[in-house]
């Protein structure tokens, strides 16, 4: 807007200079034209991983869950790791679709499309891990309360595995619709691109009818706000209730009232590093790197950094309490997370999650993509061994020694902890290849944004919009200069 | 029975805010206006009302308290009264983290399914769409007075802003 002041300490969030018609054809382009080998090399690898993962799957439940590497004394140990390790993940997604929208950060429009596409996607991934637990999936269903011929016998709403169920089907329903809801206009516009056919059939039925009225847009804002002000409390309480499966316990190591916020930290932690590692790839493979800049791979490491410092003292406190409580189990528990057996573990998750965030103060580190990859693989490493340490180190060695036990994952569970990976890029690389990756009509919005309204898009010759005529239509006298429109000669006007 | 509609086709943000404002002021019957992205501001310049949505949404997220809670209590205390380490069968507190998931979840798919209603949206629609105003166009709809003088003086306004076309149109009410 013209009176808009102008000022000088904004960047523009948009680096290159753009009009919407480029926009436009930028962010569809990926759906629009036929996939490169790399994507195909990409897509194979992922879904002949995921299909070993099915394999291996298929067979633990085949011959029972006595596969797995656990014994008395550690009944839990991989599957609930990799259960934790990707909801977690999920985590990241909805901070930036609904925390940092109620903070009206607009740098997200660029990646929340994706990062809520890689909630989905990993809490998917996390839902199976409980499922094949069960040792009989087909079965999966009585975790629900309905009534039954056992007397309706009914689920224990005392357990905090219980509450799992409800949290993560509400996180996983919530999430979905949020980001379906989000897509609505963005179908839309690619329905409207799209020349008369099956495709453009599936898009139809799928936008709904969206023409683009403001009084609908007016509605859409309102829902899109409510939805973001109920998903923020809910992902705060979902990785909660994952940590009251430890908390409630009386576990020396799990029994403490710091797992929630401790939790929830890492699980953004864990997040963001994922959402790094992917959109670090996608920017370069698409030529995105004007609208996910080095400016939103710098901000999500700042995020990262808080979030890491904020578990760092979470294990501190940890440890501090285990001496100040002069509880001897307590602190037995500690100093053989420390140096006991799986000390490694524990050196390893200190080394990844309480050192290598601090490189990140460094901004020759912040703004060079390389780095960041590399940390933030680190990171989720780093975080995958947390979940693995709090859950096995507080197990093997419980109150009677004469049962102490060590705990060793065989291939079936190191398998299908690959295949979730299989299954989780196999779903990335398809979303990638249907959907628009960036919300189109979100970044439109905020085109302008530090941007002097007069300074218009120049006709820019962009790798996917080749240069378009500059149009001709009469504009009336009192304008502002000549502006070179990306038009599009198959519609009117 | 329906009445031709112009179509004004605007190419920036800040051209349209002052079109629909000042097709407005001059008292002409403004339709809709199309654009391909949530201007802010727009809301003003139209005259458009809070949405009542959020009432729904507090509704049914009541409703999904209400509920969650009653099946709780109803289960563990009516239906099947078990004895879980002693705890009493009303055991309020471990009862609220689903209480707070359903109330979550009702108040989230009431609230979607309230406003694709009455936005009428849903699948199959037919659609009455103006070109390009889901790419780069915005488009301001009028229903003039049926009298050439008034016809001229709405397009004539909507140049005066700007327009880069203005289209007659015969349209289903």
């Amino acid at each position: 807007m013209s009176q808009q002041h102008l000022s000088p300490l904004r960047v523009p969030l948009v680096t290159e200079p753009r009009t919407l018609g480029q926009l436009t054809e930028e962010i569809c382009a990926p759906m629009e034209r036929a996939p490169t080998w790399k994507w195909w090399a990409a897509f194979a690898i992922a879904v002949s991983v995921l299909g070993t993962g099915a394999g291996i799957v298929a067979y633990q439940v085949g011959t029972g869950i006595g596969v797995w590497g656990l014994n008395k004394t550690i009944g839990w140990a991989f599957d609930i790791t990799n259960f934790v390790f990707w909801v977690g993940i999920g985590h990241a997604g909805t901070l930036i679709s609904a925390i940092l929208f109620l903070f009206r950060q607009k740098w997200r429009t660029s990646i929340n499309r994706a990062a809520e596409a890689m909630t989905l996607f990993a809490v998917m991934c996390a839902a199976l891990f409980p499922v094949i637990h069960m040792g009989r999936p087909w079965l999966a269903f009585w975790v629900l309360p309905y009534p039954n011929t056992r007397g309706s016998l009914w689920v224990n709403f005392r357990s905090p595995l219980l509450w799992d169920v409800f949290a993560i089907s509400t996180y996983f329903t919530v999430s979905a619709v949020f980001w379906y809801v989000g897509l609505i206009p963005d179908l839309a516009t690619v329905r409207d691109r799209l020349k008369a056919g099956a495709k453009k059939a599936v898009f139809k039925v799928l936008s709904l009818g969206w023409t683009g009225s403001h009084r609908t847009w007016s509605r859409y804002e309102t829902v899109y706000l409510l939805l973001a002000g109920l998903a923020t409390p809910l992902v705060l309480s979902v990785h909660t209730i994952v940590s009251m499966d430890f908390a409630t316990s009386v576990i020396p190591g799990w029994h403490t009232t710091i797992f929630p916020p401790y939790f929830v930290a890492g699980a953004v932690f864990s997040g963001f590093a994922m959402v790094l590692t992917l959109m670090i790839i996608t920017r370069v493979v698409l030529g995105y790197e004007h609208l996910i800049t080095l400016r939103h791979l710098e901000n999500m490491t700042k995020v990262i950094i808080v979030t890491g410092g904020i578990v760092s003292l979470a294990y501190a406190t940890e440890f501090f309490i285990a001496w100040y409580s002069g509880n001897p189990y307590e602190r037995f528990a500690f100093m053989n997370r420390a140096f006991g057996p799986y000390a490694w573990a524990y050196w390893i998750m200190v080394t990844c999650n309480v050192v290598s965030p601090h490189l990140f103060w460094f901004k020759k580190i912040r703004t060079s993509p390389a780095a960041i990859f590399a940390l933030s693989l680190v990171i989720n490493v780093g975080m995958w061994f947390e979940r693995f340490v709090i859950i096995v180190t507080s197990l093997h060695r419980d109150f009677l020694p004469s049962s102490w036990s060590m705990y060793t994952p065989t291939m079936v569970e190191v398998g299908t902890f690959i295949g979730t990976f299989g299954l989780f890029f196999t779903l990335f690389l398809l979303f990638v290849r249907v959907l628009p990756i960036i919300s189109i009509g979100e970044v439109k919005s905020v085109l302008g944004f530090a941007r002097n309204p007069h300074e218009h898009a120049e006709a820019h010759p962009s790798t996917h919009a080749p240069a378009r005529d500059v149009s001709t239509e009469p504009s009336s006298p009192r304008l502002h200069p000549p502006l070179a429109i990306a038009t599009r000669k198959d519609v009117p006007v | 029975m329906s009445a031709p509609v112009l179509i004004g086709y605007f190419e920036h943000e800040a051209q349209v805010l002052a079109a629909t404002r000042a097709v407005r002021e001059a008292g002409h019957d403004l339709r809709d206006v199309y654009t391909p992205y949530a201007v802010h501001g727009l809301d003003d310049a139209m005259g458009l009302k809070p949405s009542r949505l959020t009432w729904v949404c507090f509704g049914a997220g009541l409703l999904g308290c209400t509920l969650a809670l009653s099946l709780q209590l109803y289960t563990s205390v009516v239906s099947w009264p078990l004895n879980v380490g002693g705890k009493p069968f009303n055991s309020f507190p471990a009862f609220i983290p689903v209480t707070f998931e359903l109330t979550v979840l009702f108040a989230a798919l009431s609230t979607v399914a309230a406003f694709l209603v009455r936005a009428r949206l849903f699948p199959g629609k037919k659609l009455q769409t103006l070109p390009r105003v889901t790419d780069d166009r915005f488009a301001i709809v009028i229903a003039p007075r049926q009298s050439p003088e008034s016809l001229e003086a709405a397009e004539d306004l909507l140049r005066r802003h700007g327009a880069v076309a203005t289209d007659l149109k015969e349209v289903g009410p």
